[in-house]
């Protein structure tokens, strides 16, 4: 990899992480409302992943816990923050939240609340994929406690029978909200769940970004040359409670502190000082660069942007501009 | 007599009832170790142990099947779905298993299993954690289902759906945990049955259930300073539902207007007005109005949230429409 790329996937998750600490900030200041599910501790993996696949081309889906993914497959940052601030100039027109960040532009299919319902909607997108003959790939991050629902066991088998192009992402952090993996889940190495349904997975650290990209490298090629799904497994931790309204009380500050040792972005800074990339002015010009950027675009952007009007309220329910040919109304239907 | 919060007379009702009865159980996600997304269980797993207070993986379908089977076999199971959202994954169960047992087995099977569940819109929760659903469970014979609008009957309610031995579902609201209402410190049970007359006035009657219940007490409020005298029902149950108080109230009054959160198609308030329609048409002196969400999926902006939601402004506008105000 060059040494420019290295320094821009350093520069992406310092963003990345500031991104997400500026949403809290914006928050707690009721700019943004609803559910907020924070990722700072997880960047490594969905840039790591999306860096070796093709964002804007492959297909991407993801739960509710959804910016940075939104982000790094090609959505705008200031429009995912716009659609924090529910303005009709977000992602979703303001009418998602955080939890549904969609920019179908760049084939980012959306997050989405209900925990493992992405698992078959991914898999109907790598069908579709199959279906026209082209290139591309599906891509699905979801996190450990979602492979607990039915959905994931049943997509899984269709997804093998069928040989479609999906790229499972477990972002296994541990956690499902308050309850360690343990209590929830027989097997808790997840890519050994899959061996049941006859598809190739493996399980990698999820904080050395380059880890991420050597493994996700081969499952990527994998899917992409048409021998059918793989699932794979990275092992990470989320530093925030699992949304705005949990403290993360549950989890002993001595394991908070051993992954604290592993922050991704560290790991990747000293990987790129020892490399002689990069110097601690470097760094700090860039986060003073990365702030800028986020005051002086995202966030400036949304503030200033409209909200939707509320005459607008019943747009988007069904296509708004229908061919009165299948839609009706009925000729000479007089009562 | 005493003045305690809707979650806290929840989890009075889950620490009674499992005092009283080894065969109750708890069950859902978040409930044990971390106390309840609502806190309506707070405590109990270090009380009663993880073999009665179980927290579960997040598999709603399959684990409210394992409530439905164990009720089967003689437990009396309280689910918590953390979100009527997440109920959708287990109506399967729910609605082809729980609701038909008894029916399909000649009545030599039943399945007294509780499942608790909030509905209702919070704050810019978005579409997918809003839903509110009442009228789906209403419709599906063979369930119980009630909506306690406050402390006591959030409390008396539980613990009849405990004793009782039909599925019931308990639909609760996201913005109603923290109400406070008195409830009475010796054991109280409140029926599963029946609508209650909660505020009684001559001129027009106000029906709600659930949280729409104080929507109809604050524009009754209003309606009183300008010399109309409401009556407010709310009805508790939505199945079975108590067509008696309905009538009676509406052949006082001559005039109605039910407010709902959930949008109008097919929902509570077309089954009221369908009722009264059969059952007392000719004493209506107007139109009977209903008061219900837009029919939109409920949206994260704050201004459109408020738009497709109905509030007590709406209801008061409506009741002053009813009796020819406006
Ligand atoms: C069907 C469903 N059930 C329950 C929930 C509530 N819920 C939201 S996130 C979550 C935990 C998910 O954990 P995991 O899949 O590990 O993802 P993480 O949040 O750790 O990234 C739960 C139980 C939900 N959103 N949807
Ligand atoms: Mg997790």
């Amino acid at each position: 990899m060059k040494a420019s790329d290295r320094k821009r996937l350093l520069r992406e998750m310092i963003f990345y992480r500031r991104f997400e600490e500026r949403t809290f900030e914006a928050y707690m200041e009721r700019k943004v409302g609803g559910f907020l599910h924070l990722y700072s501790g997880q960047e490594s993996v969905a840039t790591g992943v999306l860096e070796v696949a093709r964002p804007g081309h492959d297909y991407v889906i993801t739960g509710y816990r959804d910016h940075v993914h939104a982000i790094k497959a090609g959505a705008p940052a200031r429009e995912v923050m716009a659609e924090l601030y529910g303005k009709e100039t977000g992602s979703s027109k303001g009418r998602g939240g955080s939890m549904h960040i969609f920019d179908p532009s760049v084939n980012f299919m959306g997050g989405y609340a209900l925990v493992g319902q992405p698992f078959p909607l991914a898999a109907g997108l790598a069908l579709a994929c199959k279906h026209k003959g082209t290139d591309q790939i599906a891509i699905c991050f979801l996190g450990d406690g979602a492979n607990n629902q039915g959905t994931f066991h049943e997509t899984l088998n269709m997804a093998s029978v069928w040989k479609l192009p999906v790229l499972f992402v477990c972002e296994n952090n541990l956690y499902a909200i308050g309850t360690r993996i343990e209590r929830s889940t027989a097997v808790t190495d997840q890519y050994k769940r899959v061996c049941g349904y006859d598809i190739p997975s493996s399980q990698h650290d999820g904080q050395d970004i380059d880890v991420v990209m050597g493994s996700a490298r081969e499952a990527v090629n994998h899917v992409r040359s048409g021998k059918g799904p793989y699932f794979i497994e990275y092992l990470t931790y989320r530093y925030r409670g699992h949304s705005m309204s949990d403290s993360g009380a549950y989890r002993s500050k001595e394991e908070e502190k051993q992954w604290s040792k592993r922050d991704p972005i560290i790991l990747f800074t000293d990987k790129l000082k020892d490399e002689g990339l990069i110097k601690d002015e470097d760094i700090k010009a860039m986060e003073k660069e990365i702030d800028d950027e986020i005051e002086n675009d995202c966030i400036k952007f949304s503030e200033e942007s409209p909200e939707p009007k509320v005459e607008d309220l019943h747009k988007y329910v069904l296509d708004d501009n229908p061919d009165p040919r299948w839609i009706g109304p009925l000729q000479n239907n007089e009562a | 007599m005493a003045e305690i919060a809707y979650w806290e007379a929840i989890r009075r009702a889950h620490e009674e009832e499992l005092n009283n009865d080894p065969n109750v159980i708890v069950m859902g996600e978040d409930i044990g170790v971390a106390g309840g997304t609502y806190k309506a269980t707070l405590g109990l797993y270090d009380t009663f142990g993880e073999q009665r207070i179980i927290d579960t993986p997040i598999s709603e379908n399959s684990f409210t099947g394992i409530a439905i089977g164990a009720s089967m076999a003689g437990l009396r199971p309280i689910v918590e779905i953390m979100s009527i959202n997440f109920a959708l994954l287990a109506l399967d169960t729910l609605i082809n298993a729980a609701a038909k047992i008894r029916y399909m087995s000649g009545g030599r099977a039943s399945c007294p299993l509780v499942m608790r569940t909030p509905g209702g819109t919070a704050h810019q929760l978005a579409a997918q954690h809003s839903a509110r659903l009442a009228r789906m469970f209403m419709s599906t014979s063979g369930l119980r289902v009630v909506t306690p609008r406050g402390p006591l009957d959030a409390y008396g309610m539980l613990k009849s759906a405990v004793r009782c031995n039909d599925p019931v579902i308990i639909i609760e609201h996201e913005q109603m945990y923290n109400l406070r209402g008195e409830v009475p410190d010796e054991e109280t049970f409140r029926p599963l049955e029946g609508a209650e007359v909660v505020r009684q006035g001559k001129d027009i009657t106000l029906i709600g259930y659930n949280y729409s219940v104080h929507l109809c007490l604050q524009a009754a409020d209003k309606l009183a300073k300008d010399g109309i005298d409401a009556e407010v029902i709310d009805l508790r149950a939505l199945k079975p539902l108590d067509r008696e108080t309905i009538r009676r109230s509406v052949e006082k009054t001559h005039r109605v207007v039910i407010a709902e959160e959930d949008e109008a198609p097919v929902g509570v308030g077309a089954e009221i007005i369908a009722i009264i329609n059969e059952d007392c048409f000719f004493a209506l002196d107007a139109q009977p109005i209903r008061i219900h969400a837009a029919d939109v999926p409920v949206p994260y902006n704050a201004k459109l949230e408020k738009a497709a939601i109905p509030n007590v402004d709406d209801v008061y506008q409506g009741a002053l429409k009813a009796v020819g105000k406006i």
